[in-house]
């Protein structure tokens, strides 16, 4: 996917004037946060179980390459061909080998979030082969030509007048605004493509080691055609979406589905392993996975550790104050949210996605709604450490951090300034004790006014309340 | 080196990990992966597991009928697609074959599942109380389409089936299976998306309706 997330500032300037944008997060973006909320009612040990995930997935990342041997090993004697690809690039070229090898012309694809990283569609595109789209979603936005803007809900950034429009200008079909009936004339679209392709592909929410499985995790039934109906099947995933057992899985899956949509479990769990035996009627004949590095590994023995453990269930961004007000497009690049501003730097580089991390309040809301406990603040502060060491924040921060830091050390300068400081706010604030302004910190006050100090520093009333 | 080997060695370098492939570590994952410890799991606040199951599946727009033998379930499977005005005309799992169909008058045919089917009949090999879900194993005699491409999908159960959590239908497949099949699928009412402004509409890519026939 292209990446524009170094242009975060004026995106998000784009993105708050956007008007249909605007309104579209306001009407639905807090679904999701309802039926969350209403559904995790049902777990009274939910804390319980969260402790258990986090720790089920820190297990894993602390002896990966042990795990990856054991999936492979077992995933081979099922007969799946197990790929290995360092970048994104390689997912590219491994795929398109794969296709070419056995003649392939139509390809039908479930959601994956990794294919986003490497630009799958267009890679595939440009070598002649046609990929469709087949969820939902991810349906509307190759027929609009955008890229996702959540990983669970891509196109929720589009009501309903858009994707009318969009279907009756792709379909030649009369213009229908009945979501029911929307929903409908995507599945007789699609459907002729589910018999005819000739590869599946899908991502992978889980690889077993236990029994070198693959797991999707889905509502539409699109992630079961793909993985039953063509006669090749590639999953692309992360090396990171490894669990040790099917029972590992029962716990992650009372927690995935109500972190992700609000629902206690999704229509569809599928687990696929190996390609079809000699006597079944269906499934693929060649069962393929390509394991993703790609910038993970990276994130291994340091603080960012931590990030891997996400399930990608998108919560985080959508109890996200900021994502709420400018959507993920923003982000520019595959993952928004939280866990974007952490796992997007870390992926294409800091100085790529400079201001990430500087976008949050730190309010902390993503890290009591994530399902592994992922402390998604202090990664962002980790990376605004960084950023500040590697000295890649503009001068004017560096330098007015530099004096903050000057003051800190030397407490009476401090005091003097603070008195200083809060007398001349407080005749700044007038009357009413607001100030509409102040200096250097316009982008703070542009949307809010400050309340002024009321004249005296803590120190000076600390010093009376003694004496 | 392959990709895969400096994948490896980048993992194995990043964790701190001595050597260059796994030595101690790697029998303490297989040993792991053997205990196949149990996790924590809510409050099973029920008893009967057909009454739970029968619940949740409601909740999950699944309809769920009962019968009291196996050889009741084709007349209910009629009573159902006339009710609502649904085709008489079904594919099914080879693995129903043995079942009493001829007095019903349907016409089954007992195959893998094409495009055009309307209707498909399925058992289960298991189901799950606490979430309402029904698991199918793929196999010559149990394809998987058949619960996947039509619009309509009837599935018969055995209530002995019912397994409390998914720990149970794992330990259950294992005992009964000499390897996990080429598809487990665990399906939870019909297929559905809320793509579109949030809104959920029940009937996506996979059946519109699924309806629950339980035995016993
Ligand atoms: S970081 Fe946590 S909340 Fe966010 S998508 Fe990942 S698992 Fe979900």
């Amino acid at each position: 996917m292209l990446l524009t997330s170094f242009s975060f500032k004026s995106n998000v300037k784009k993105k708050l004037v956007d008007p249909v944008l605007q309104k579209n997060m306001k009407r639905f973006g807090g679904r999701f946060v309802i039926a969350r909320a209403e559904v995790m009612k049902e777990v009274d040990n939910l804390e319980d179980i969260r402790v258990a995930a986090a720790a089920i997935r820190d297990g894993i990342l602390a002896n990966l390459d042990s795990y990856l041997i054991t999936f492979e090993e077992r995933a081979q004697a099922r007969g799946t061909t197990v790929h290995w690809a360092e970048t994104a690039q390689d997912v590219n070229r491994i795929l398109i080998e794969i296709a070419k090898a056995n003649g392939v012309r139509k390809i039908v694809k479930s959601k994956s979030m990794v294919s986003e990283e490497s630009g799958l569609n267009d890679a595939v595109a440009a070598a002649d082969m046609q990929v469709i789209e087949t969820d939902l979603g991810e349906y509307i936005l190759q027929l609009a030509d955008e890229p996702p803007s959540h990983i669970i809900a891509p196109a929720i950034h589009k009501n309903v007048e858009e994707v009318a429009e969009l279907f009756s200008k792709h379909h030649h079909t009369p213009r229908q605004t009945n979501i029911p009936a929307l929903c409908r004339e995507a599945r007789e679209q699609l459907r002729p493509h589910f018999i005819s392709a000739d590869m599946g592909i899908s991502g992978g929410n889980f690889l077993i080691a236990e029994t070198g499985s693959v797991v999707i995790v889905t509502n539409e039934g699109n992630g079961r055609m793909v993985t039953t109906l063509p006669k090749i099947h590639v999953a692309i995933t992360g090396i990171e979406k490894v669990l040790p057992t099917l029972n590992d899985l029962s716990t992650i899956l009372r927690l995935l589905p109500r972190s992700a949509t609000g629902q206690s479990i999704t229509n569809y769990v599928s687990m696929l392993t190996g390609p079809k035996g000699a006597d079944d009627v269906d499934g693929p004949e060649q069962s393929h996975i390509i394991l993703v590095d790609s910038g993970r590994s990276r994130l291994l023995g340091t603080e960012l550790q931590r990030a891997l453990r996400c399930i990608r269930c998108g919560a985080c961004m959508n109890h996200c104050p900021v994502y709420q007000n400018i959507g993920g497009h923003a982000y520019g690049w595959v993952y928004p949210g939280p866990i974007g501003a952490v796992l997007t730097p870390s992926y294409v580089g800091l100085k790529n996605a400079l201001d990430l991390p500087q976008a949050s309040t730190l309010c902390g809301a993503c890290e009591v709604v994530c399902p592994v406990k992922i402390p998604l603040p202090e990664l962002m502060r980790v990376l605004r450490e960084q950023s500040f060491e590697q000295r890649l924040r503009p001068w004017s921060e560096r330098f007015s951090i530099g004096v903050w830091r000057t003051m800190a050390n030397h407490p009476r300068v401090y005091a003097r300034f603070a008195q200083v400081a809060a007398r001349l706010l407080h005749l700044m604030g007038g009357k009413k004790g607001l100030l509409h302004w102040l200096p250097g910190l316009d982008g703070w006050t542009d949307g809010r006014d400050m309340p002024a100090p009321t004249g005296k520093t803590f120190r000076e009333l600390y010093a009376k309340r003694k004496s | 080196m392959s990709a895969r080997d400096n994948i490896l060695a980048r993992v194995r370098r990043g964790l701190n990990l001595p050597g260059d492939v796994p030595g101690a570590e790697r029998s303490e994952v297989l040993r792991a992966i053997n205990d196949n410890a149990r996790g924590p799991r809510p409050t099973y606040g029920w008893t009967d597991h057909a009454e739970r199951f029968s619940l949740r599946s409601k909740m999950l727009s699944t309809t769920v009928d009962r019968v009291a033998t196996l050889n009741d379930a084709p007349a209910a499977v009629v009573r159902y697609l006339n009710e609502l005005k649904l085709p008489l005309n079904a594919v099914a799992w080879p693995a129903l074959s043995a079942m009493p169909w001829s007095a019903t008058g349907l016409g089954l045919e007992f195959r893998g599942a094409k495009d055009s089917d309307l209707v498909g009949i399925t058992g289960a090999f298991c189901a799950i109380a606490e979430t309402g879900s029904l698991m199918l194993l793929s196999g010559p005699d149990t394809p998987a389409a058949v619960s996947l491409l039509p619009e309509t999908h009837i599935a018969i159960l055995d209530v002995s089936r019912i397994v409390p959590g998914m720990e149970e239908a794992w330990t259950l497949l294992k005992s009964q299976q000499s390897a996990v099949p080429r598809a487990v699928n665990f399906i939870s009412g019909p297929s559905r998306t809320a793509d579109i402004e949030q809104t959920i509409i029940i009937g996506a890519h996979g059946p519109y309706r699924v309806h629950v026939i339980l035995v016993g």
